[in-house]
């Protein structure tokens, strides 16, 4: 006796978020139904291992069905052929667009092409996550890419209307976009500390002040010949960076910025004569990764160039945080008594950035 | 010309891309009905095409509108080739053609393709002018009401309940014709769709008219049913209950500006005709209809020429004359004979109902069917109906004269069933045999005095409960002993009915899924030789599928049966039976005994030993069920009781005689009483098969139960939850051990695992019940058994059920005591029943009567016929002080659950196979829906095998009956049913097709919640009753 046909179909479509989750995390139906059989529910239902096996490939064909919908979800809330709960359908959505922390660290900055997609046999291998879930997190990867890509707004409203993701998803995905377009290298050894959330803050914070859109004039301008505002950083801004040359090459002003900032943090830093050694190195760093910003070579080494001239040598002398803070905000806001320095708003662009940045980079 | 039909074609979205170039498709519509086509503009690349159309009209008789659906096809706009096909909508306008039901039919409709399934979805509107002459027009039945719930439907009164309707008609099958060879399938499958749609369309019409012509203004509990006979043609037939409906005035209460509660609003819930005695409380509508007065002597039936011969069989006369005053009271008489008269006047006194207004049952009689083995390539004429209607009239008559026999005047729960394979068709039909309350049947005001004095001098709920036959001369042997509820009159130790439990019946403990199943090996054969094979194996089939719900039920612990639905089901090489009913423990019929096993070879020690270790396992079993369903009856003493009847013992022994493939010898010992326990003599494997099958039956889960009725006997505490769910199994045998035991055990599996998967499937929403669990039996191949299933999963509140039946068992401890001293009170000639005294004939539990060969039921297999007799009758109470409420007990529970999220932008339309929504009140009936859908594929791999594919499909129509729901403005569909679903597959050719038909009763639902505010101004006073009242019904 073998079963030839075995099917469910439910008014209101039964999701199970166990095997949903199994079924993510791209576990064959007989895997699952291993897992399951594991995890006791054998016992605490007294069913069959083959009822188990049944439900198992039950759900499992209707999440195949409902795959298509995912893809495009705004399709799954205004379908007619499966009824679901408002709250199953965010459910759905939330988890199928939830990606693993180990993954998106392998593929956060490198191109969504595929080229990369080839090498996901090697992640699947050195993350343990099987490659069917990493194919299906890549694919959402490039298709909420391909998806903003061309818009124009805000990057995480345009996620948000068209994948229908919760708030902290869609900052996530627009992180994930914006390294990818600007294929920030985060893969090299040293950088093997950060984790994803420290990029992502990073990448926020970016998008807020970096780029087009975070200017607030191209939009009222339908005719600019800007796109994709907020995933490319704004060329312009970029350029006029090299005027912050000045506060290194200028060996007067240099003193001067390092005077003003020794005086004001004189005994309240614990590791202020390493500091004071070290200032013009520290300076000469910040200053020199903000003047090559105009090479695209360059943009992808920023998180490189951040880690290499500042955290490391910090971390080196042992500075707490509490002091990298202090120096930081000391060493911003004494720019502004600088005299002959003329381009105080685009250094408060800059250094606001970074300094939020390299304060979530620092860390063991 | 007395109609305008008014479609206006809105938007499109989803569209499928059309053209691979751009990605995009030039849509546009096609607007068709009957010869007038209509074309929107092309909306030039767009997935998402805003048409905005004018209005299209069509200025049609209304029998065209009653026959046609409206037929829209969305197309791509070709320049250089044909235009391709996108999809189709087919609509139903019917539910616009009467007043109450639904005035627009407006919203997205999923456009569908027999190929492809659904592709996009389009927003039509549709309206209808109809003109005033409505009444004068006679070929159309416009106006008639349809309804598949087989109960008076929920905001409606029944004025006059007229009786059995039916009609036929047949046509060419399109997939048959020679046409079919050269075109598409997709035009094959469109063909037959659109075909099917116009017969049932002219069906629905006939019967309207039939309607109209009894003065009655609907039809309840219409089941309409295909038969694909293949070559000799395309069955449409249809049966129902033909009644005169008054609207129940319902003030705006369900507006919550409006906070004028009516006493009404309580009483709504159950259907129930308000009471002449409480009629002063009952609704306020005047009884306008009451001028319709029955119109007897008419033949509704198109072949009325053949009934007369086979009436004979029963005495005519018989019925109303003679001993009625041997007992009962004279006005009694004049009653039994005054319900004689006007069904007698009928041709078929049946009744699709299976619950009916309280006071319409008067006696159960018990489960009377009759089947028929028919032959479809002797249809002389197969184009005309005539023979397809001389076969049902034949059954019709057999049914008839069954209930006769057992002193019953007419037939309710009654329905009617084909299986089809190849030529042969086995035709069934079964019902239960039932003595009724005029007041129903014909004009009440004639008899109103005399109606109230026999509801005034009833004892409380006793009236109905006694056999119907004479106890002296009784159609087949049964053990009687007195009601334990009034202890005056006979009742029956079981009773097998078809009908739901009646809401006033006194039950203990809670119900449960009882099922038989069956498979018996046949030899394939050809045309007669076949039929005639068939014809003999039905007998045993029958027999032993009673043996085995007896045997299950006892082993239950219970004593009646409810919903029992028996399907035989034929195949190429094996007969399939399967019987599923409810089991209950009714409080007026005796205990069950318990099962006793005796071996037949004494001498073997560890046989015996074998045997002792079996019994235990029952008696082990048994004990178990009862406390699993919780049946403890009051302990009552004989004393109480009375004195024994001075009925001599009929023990009658039977001998289940030799079937070709085993030499089984089972002695089953029928006349089972209260002390006796059921004998199961045991002396070769095949018997212990049967005991170990009785066993292997697994209780479900704690927190389960199932049920096949309407409800669940014993919960009373619905919360709002429901599921709707239609699961499909096929497994393939492996044709090398096909024996019969092989077979029964494979089906067997088969079942109890589709069950288990469902009790797991649906364990998040424990407590729960299954409601109305359907199943459906085919055999598509060889060596392929489909089962299809469906049912309703509801939510109840545990604690609440633990009160309640805490209640209820005192309750029921008083109800005895009070009873006891009832005995005192009332004279005897008041309740005893009077019973005519007439030798019927044996009753039949089987027809095979396939022409000829009907001689050949030799005399042994006319005793098995009188043995295997299921025919059981007991009682149920009707109590006239307990104030009638929801078979649910409505007042009683409150909404629980979280209402549906408000902001879903696809509304919710819930669909069950249930007369009622839980935690809700119908407000508005907005029409049948009846709908017919065709899939096919030549991907089946691609679609992910057979699986797949039908998942898919059966998604695909569930939306698509949603979505016609919703475009009426309803928010449920209830009474759904799955009527067929016939599935082919080709793995070879990676083809499939399937055919799946549905149909339910559209409505608008209020939640409770939301009238809850309304119900608790009420008075205390009106509120109490109705909540006592839930209690005792339980």
């Amino acid at each position: 006796m073998t079963s030839e046909l075995d099917i469910f179909v439910g008014n209101t479509t039964l999701i199970d978020e166990d095997v949903y989750r199994l079924w993510l995390d791209g576990y064959s139906v007989g895997d699952a139904v291993a897992l399951r059989v594991r995890s006791g529910i054998l016992e605490q239902t007294g069913a069959t291992a083959a009822v188990l096996q049944s439900d198992t490939m039950d759900h499992y064909r209707t999440f195949h069905m409902l795959e298509r919908l995912l893809h495009a979800p705004p399709k799954l809330l205004h379908q007619l052929i499966y009824q679901i709960p408002p709250s199953r359908q965010a459910l759905l959505i939330e988890r199928y667009y939830a990606f693993d922390e180990a993954f998106v660290r392998e593929v956060l900055g490198k191109k969504l092409s595929k080229g990369t997609k080839k090498d996901l046999d090697d992640i699947s291998t050195k993350t343990g996550i099987t490659l069917k879930s990493c194919r299906r997190q890549f694919d959402n990867f490039k298709r909420v890419f391909k998806v903003v890509e061309e818009m124009r707004g805000s990057l995480v409203d345009n996620i948000q209307q068209h994948f229908l993701l919760s708030d902290r998803l869609a900052r996530d995905y627009a992180a994930i976009v914006f390294f990818a377009n600007n294929r920030f290298e985060t893969g090299k050894k040293k950088l093997q500390y950060l984790s994803f959330g420290d990029f992502a803050f990073c990448a926020e914070l970016m998008i807020q002040n970096w780029t087009l859109g975070a200017v607030g004039e191209a939009p009222t301008d339908p005719d600019s010949q800007v796109d994709d505002m907020d995933m490319d950083l704004d060329k312009e801004f970029l350029q006029d960076l090299k005027e912050l040359k000045v506060l290194v090459a200028d060996k007067d002003l240099l003193d001067l910025h390092k005077s003003l900032v020794c005086t004001a943090l004189r005994g309240k830093l614990g590791v202020f004569s390493e500091m004071e050694a070290n200032f013009k190195n520290l300076s000469r760093g910040l200053v020199n990764v903000a003047t090559k910003l105009t090479h695209n070579k360059d943009v992808r080494d920023l998180f490189v160039d951040l880690v290499e001239k500042f955290v490391e040598p910090c971390r080196s002398d042992h500075w707490p945080l509490s002091d990298v803070r202090l120096f930081l905000n000391q060493y911003s806001a004494s720019v502004h008594s600088l005299d002959g320095f003329r381009h105080q708003a685009l250094w408060d662009r800059y250094m606001g950035t970074l300094r939020g940045c390299l304060l979530r980079l620092y860390h063991d | 010309m007395p109609g305008k039909l008014k479609v206006k074609i809105v938007a499109g979205r989803h569209l499928p891309v059309m053209d691979r170039a751009s990605d995009l498709t030039d849509a546009f519509v096609e607007v068709k009905f009957g010869n007038t086509t209509f074309k929107t503009d092309v909306y030039p690349k767009s997935l998402n095409p805003q048409w905005n159309s004018e209005w299209f009209k069509f200025e049609v008789d209304d029998e065209d509108l009653q026959d046609e659906p409206l037929q829209i096809t969305v197309l791509d706009h070709d320049t250089y080739s044909a235009n391709d096909a996108i999809g189709k909508v087919y609509i139903d306008i019917d539910p616009l053609l009467y007043s109450e039901a639904a005035t627009v039919i407006s919203g997205w409709f999923p456009i569908y393709d027999t190929i492809h399934g659904i592709r996009g979805e389009i927003n039509v509107v549709v309206k209808v002018d109809l003109f005033n002459d409505l009444n004068r027009f006679r070929q159309s039945s416009c106006g008639v009401k349809f309804f598949c719930t087989t109960s008076i439907p929920k905001c409606y009164r029944a004025v006059i309940i007229h009786g059995f309707v039916e009609e036929l008609v047949v046509n060419e099958d399109p997939e048959y014709q020679w046409i079919d060879r050269i075109r598409t399938p997709r035009a094959s499958n469109e063909a037959r769709q659109r075909l099917i749609s116009l017969m049932s369309g002219e069906l629905q019409r006939k019967i309207g008219l039939k309607v109209l012509e009894m003065r009655g203004n609907a039809v309840v509990g219409y089941l309409q049913c295909f038969d694909l006979e293949g070559e000799s043609g395309l069955v449409v037939r249809a049966i129902g209950t033909a009644c005169t409906l008054d609207k129940l005035s319902s003030p705006a209460a369900f507006l919550p500006a409006c906070n004028s509660p009516s006493k009404e609003m309580k009483e709504i819930p159950f259907n129930e005709d308000p009471n002449p005695n409480t009629h002063s409380s009952g609704p306020s509508t005047p009884l306008k209809n009451q001028t319709y007065s029955f119109s007897p002597s008419k033949s509704y039936s198109r072949q009325s020429s053949s009934s007369d011969t086979d009436l004979s069989l029963t005495p005519k006369t018989g019925m109303g004359s003679g001993s009625a005053g041997k007992e009962g009271g004279p006005f009694k008489a004049l009653l039994r004979q005054q319900t004689q008269s006007a069904l007698e006047q009928r041709e078929f006194p049946f009744f699709t109902l299976t619950a009916f207004p309280p006071g319409f049952l008067v006696h159960v009689g018990g489960v009377v069917s009759a089947r028929s083995v028919k032959l479809l390539d002797r249809i002389h004429n197969p184009d005309e109906p005539e023979t397809r209607d001389a076969w049902w009239a034949e059954i019709r008559q057999e049914i008839k004269s069954h209930a006769k026999a057992l002193g019953c005047h007419a037939v309710v729960g009654y329905s009617e069933s084909t299986s089809i394979c190849e030529e042969v068709c086995i035709l069934s039909a079964s019902g239960t045999a039932a003595v009724l309350n005029p007041r129903f049947l014909q004009d009440g005001t004639v008899e109103g005095c005399l109606e109230q004095r026999l509801e005034e001098n009833l004892p409380a709920g006793c009236g109905f409960c006694h056999i119907p036959y004479d106890e002296l001369n009784m159609p087949f042997p049964a053990h009687l002993t007195y009601c334990y509820n009034c202890r005056k009159q006979k009742v029956p130790d079981v009773l097998f009915t078809t009908i739901d439990l009646p809401t006033d019946a006194t039950v203990i403990g809670k119900g449960c899924l009882i099922q038989a199943r069956l498979c018996r090996l046949k030899k394939k054969a050809q045309a007669e030789a076949n039929a005639t094979a068939i014809s003999n194996l039905l007998p045993f089939m029958e027999y032993e599928v009673h043996t085995q719900l007896m045997n299950k039920l006892k082993l239950k612990g219970m004593n009646a049966l409810f919903g029992l639905r028996i399907q035989i089901t034929v195949g190429e090489n094996m007969l399939m039976g399967l019987a599923s009913a409810t089991g209950v423990y009714l409080a007026a019929l005796p205990t069950p005994g318990g099962i006793q096993i005796a071996g037949k070879t004494p001498n073997d020690g560890s046989y015996e030993q074998h045997i002792s270790h079996m019994q235990k396992k029952i008696n082990d079993t048994i004990a178990k069920n009862k406390e699993l369903y919780e049946i403890n009856p009051p302990e009552i003493s004989e004393e109480i009781i009375g004195s024994p009847i001075p009925e001599p013992r009929q023990r009658s022994r039977l001998l289940r005689s030799q079937s070709e493939s085993s030499d089984e010898v089972t002695e089953l010992d029928l006349s089972h009483g209260k002390k006796d326990a059921f004998v199961l003599e045991i002396d070769d494997t095949d018997a212990m098969e049967d005991v170990h099958s009785l066993l292997t039956d697994v209780p479900p889960p704690s927190g389960f139960y199932s049920c096949n009725t309407e409800i669940m006997p014993g919960i009373n505490n619905w919360t709002s939850e429901i599921q709707m769910f239609t699961s499909v199994r096929v497994i393939r045998l492996s044709s090398l051990n096909l024996t019969n035991q092989a077979l029964n055990k494979n089906f067997n599996d088969l079942c109890e695992n589709l069950l288990k998967s469902l009790y797991f499937k649906l364990r998040s929403m424990i407590p729960c019940c299954l409601c109305h669990v359907n199943f459906t039996v085919s055999l598509p191949e060889d060596e392929l058994i489909q089962v299809t299933v469906t049912a309703v999963a509801i939510t109840f509140d545990k604690n609440q059920a633990l009160q309640t039946t805490k209640a209820h068992v005192e309750k029921s401890l008083q109800r005895a005591s009070t009873d006891n001293e009832e005995l005192l009170q009332f004279p005897l000639e008041l309740c005893s029943d009077s019973l005519p005294s007439h030798p019927f004939p044996p009753a039949k539990a089987t027809s095979v009567d396939y022409s000829s060969f009907a001689d050949r039921c030799s005399s042994w297999i006319e005793l098995i016929k009188l043995k295997a007799q299921t025919i059981r009758r007991g009682s149920i109470k009707t109590t006239v002080t307990v104030e009638k409420t929801s078979p649910m007990g409505e007042g009683n529970f409150r909404n629980r659950s979280a209402a549906p999220c408000a902001n879903s932008t696809v509304g919710v339309v819930k669909m069950t196979p249930l007369s009622f929504i839980p935690g809700a009140k119908i407000t508005k009936y907005l029409g049948i829906i009846n709908m017919f859908f065709i899939r096919e594929t030549t991907s089946l791999r691609e679609e992910g095998g057979v699986s797949g594919f039908l998942h898919a499909f059966i998604a695909e129509v569930f939306a698509m009956v949603r979505a016609h729901v919703a475009a009426l403005g309803g928010n449920a569909v209830v009474s759904y049913i799955m009527k067929q679903c016939v599935f082919m597959e080709n793995p070879n050719k990676n083809q499939a097709q399937c055919l799946i038909n549905v149909s339910g009763d559209a409505v608008v639902f209020a939640r409770e919640s939301e009238l809850e505010v309304v119900s608790t101004q009420q008075p205390a006073a009106n509120c109490q009753p109705a909540c006592t009242g839930g209690e005792v019904t339980t």
